[in-house]
């Protein structure tokens, strides 16, 4: 039904089972997601998750490596790594959300929250009928989160939460908000799930993005917030609990990314062979063979990563620094494929009528989220060498 | 004798009569992994086939409503939908099938296109089953013969009518309503057993789930042995369509009018 860019033949180290999941969720999107995007993206007005949200769920494209007995699929993570690349060969907005929902909100509940907090959230979660959002990022606090600011005071059966959370996907449409604060007691970053209308929590929206501008992205402020205890994840203590969820969406964004530079690369394809100019296709020329053949093979090594990384996922044996290597790489192949098929497509790739400067302008947003570039070379940086580049004391 | 005594006088000679009902309906479904007309289509260097390589396939799009159809019958009286495909390569359709509800599939692994060959393959592997209905596609998506279904009805000695748009079950019978040309319809009472081949757009096909891809995991697909019947049809040539030429007239209104009344007189129309 669909073929897609697979020079090395990937497909057939997959199982049935997963190329059946990748037709039907590339089904469904060319059918239902697909027409909605440019408008969306164009004006600002950001897809409406309520509705996409409960059909995802019903595919199964949510939480899809979270058990069965939390009324999830219980498939692999290979699987999830599909339905990522799958929605971001669309719009990066979508993969933000699914590896959100999964990753930042389901993933940190199943592992560090309650049985109480898993049945209670993990079935709406899945099925798309609740809304989450992740709490990490403030307006000081980016690539360095252990200086979090937000705080968490123990107080009677509660806990008072007090801080303002940036830069955080669906922050102003989630009904639950996964924020991590540090507990001013013992010093430790702890994880709570706040609910939308707690007392002292409002949400809002930023807006006038350059980039991801079919997907919200929002700020939420804890003024003197009341949390209950119930609602605190018991076993979340320390950031290493808190980073462990983004290796869950670094592994998304691992798949996903190599599915915006596919559409990327497709769409330049397709164009350099109808567009003419100097009497020939410009798919005649040189330059724009070795611009179209290094999108191939950045593209190629892409997939061989996403899925190595993912056959290591699914038998509990990928490393951080091994997702963070993907995550770098891949995102670096959908920013240079972005760009390259955007000039590829002449003045017609200034248009939103054509998807890489979409794509292009999303990815940036990719680039700098989850750990950015930097940060992952210098996570990989330490790991070789064994010696932390991150921070240094200046003597001012 | 009249036509529907005579048809009455086939059922009971049918040997596929399931007598009870009382479980709901027992449905078999017939889906062909089919090449997509929209892939890369290029002729064999014999001239007598299609290159394989390049070819995208997936389900025939017809039995994506066909399936469809049985599992809302099953889900709505209750029952069981066999699918059943032809073709060595045929798993991922049933797999698909399987996981968008059916119960269990029978594959026939062997690698025909001739409308006669499938029937005959799947009659043969069919005919010990019991069965109250057999829905199949209108048509392929390849060959366009729309031929395996009446022809495996003619085997079968059912009933059975082709381009249904719609379906009701009324306890015996089937209540079919056919497409005609020109957008009439036409509405038919089949006894049951019977066969009929839908029409896209009698329903809305759901999407596969992962959890109904995991839930298909347990189902059987069970693999029937048969060797491949003699074929009456001898193809002597494919070949492409003629290329389309168009062209996009440029200049002012009187330059563009010049042109097209130079190619319409070309063409000797004028
Ligand atoms: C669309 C979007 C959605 C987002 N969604 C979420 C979300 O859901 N939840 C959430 O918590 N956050 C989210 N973020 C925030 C994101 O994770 C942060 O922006 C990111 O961690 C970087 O932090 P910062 O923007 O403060 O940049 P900074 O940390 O201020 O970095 C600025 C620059 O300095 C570089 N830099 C920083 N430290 C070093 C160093 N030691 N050595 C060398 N260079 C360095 C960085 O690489 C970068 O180039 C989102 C961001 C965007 C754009």
């Amino acid at each position: 039904m669909f073929k897609s860019t697979d020079f090395y033949c990937i497909d057939e180290l997959l199982t049935e089972e997963e190329r059946l999941i990748r037709n039907s969720v590339r089904e469904f999107l060319e059918k239902e997601v697909v027409q909605l995007i440019s408008e969306a993206w164009h004006k600002e007005e950001p897809l409406n998750f309520r509705e996409i949200g409960k059909k995802f769920g019903k595919i199964g494209m949510l939480g899809t490596f979270i058990p069965e007995e939390y009324e999830c699929p219980g498939m692999n993570y290979t699987s999830f790594g599909i339905i990522c690349q799958e929605v971001e060969r669309v719009d990066s907005a979508l993969r933000s959300f699914v590896a959100v929902t999964s990753g930042l909100v389901m993933y940190p509940i199943w592992k560090y929250g309650s049985e109480e907090q898993r049945k209670k959230y993990l079935p709406k979660l899945a099925r798309g009928e609740i809304i989450g959002c992740f709490g990490m990022t403030e307006p000081d606090v980016g690539s360095d989160p252990a200086s979090m600011r937000t705080s968490a005071k123990k107080s009677g059966d509660g806990w008072i939460l007090n801080g303002t959370k940036t830069w955080i996907s669906e922050a102003d449409i989630a009904d639950i908000a996964v924020v991590w604060a540090r507990d001013v007691d013992d010093g430790r970053i702890k994880g709570f799930i706040v609910e939308k209308g707690m007392q002292g929590f409002k949400q809002a929206a930023i807006v006038k993005k350059g980039s991801m501008r079919a997907g919200g992205v929002g700020e939420l402020y804890l003024s003197n917030c009341r949390v209950p205890e119930e609602n605190r994840l018991p076993d979340a203590v320390g950031l290493r609990t808190a980073l462990s969820c983004l290796d869950q969406a670094r592994f998304g964004i691992a798949w996903g990314a190599i599915g915006a530079a596919i559409d990327c690369y497709e769409t330049a394809l397709n164009y350099a062979k109808e567009r003419r100019q100097f009497g020939a296709p410009i798919a005649a020329y040189q330059l724009i063979q070795a611009k179209l053949v290094d999108m191939l093979a950045e593209i190629t090594k892409g997939q061989l990563i996403a899925w190595r990384l993912g056959r290591l996922m699914d038998v509990g044996k990928a490393t951080p620094e091994q997702i963070s290597l993907a995550k770098r790489n891949n995102v670096r192949v959908a920013r240079f494929c972005a760009r390259t098929a955007r000039e590829i497509l002449g003045a017609n790739g200034i248009s939103l009528d054509y998807s890489p400067i979409r794509h292009m302008a999303n990815i940036e947003s990719v680039y700098t989220y989850e750990g950015t570039d930097d940060i992952h070379t210098l996570i990989l940086g330490r790991y070789i060498t064994g010696i932390q580049a991150f921070r240094r004391e200046l003597q001012l | 004798m009249q036509l529907k005594e005579y048809l009455l006088s086939l059922k009971k000679e049918s040997p596929n009569l399931k007598v009870d009902r009382g479980g709901g309906m027992k449905v078999f479904v017939l889906a062909k992994h089919a090449a997509d007309p929209e892939s890369e289509i290029k002729v064999s260097s014999d001239g007598k086939n299609v290159e394989t390589s390049g070819l995208i396939f997936d389900i025939n799009d017809w039995d994506r409503y066909a399936i469809e159809e049985g599992i809302r019958i099953k889900e709505k009286i209750g029952g069981e939908v066999v699918v059943v495909g032809v073709g060595k390569n045929c798993d991922d359709t049933l797999r698909k099938c399987l996981a968008m509800g059916a119960d269990r599939a029978i594959k026939i692994p062997v690698d025909t296109n001739d409308a006669y060959q499938i029937a005959e393959l799947i009659k043969k592997a069919i005919e010990k089953e019991k069965f109250d209905l057999i829905i199949a596609g209108y048509m392929s998506q390849d060959m366009n013969y729309s031929l395996v279904g009446a022809l495996l009805a003619g085997m079968l000695n059912l009933p059975f009518a082709t381009a249904v748009t719609s379906l009701k079950i009324d306890g015996g019978k089937v209540v079919a309503v056919r497409e005609l040309e020109g957008g009439y319809k036409e509405e038919v009472e089949l006894q049951i057993p019977c066969l009929i081949t839908v029409q896209s757009g009698i329903n809305e096909p759901r999407y596969v789930s992962v959890m109904g891809i995991k839930r298909a995991r347990t189902k059987e697909i069970r693999e029937v042995k048969l060797e491949l019947p003699p074929s009456a049809v001898n193809i002597l040539k494919i070949y492409p369509p003629p290329i389309k030429l168009a062209e996009i007239l440029t200049g002012d209104a009187s330059q563009i009018a010049a042109k097209i009344v130079e190619i319409v007189k070309s063409r000797g129309l004028i």
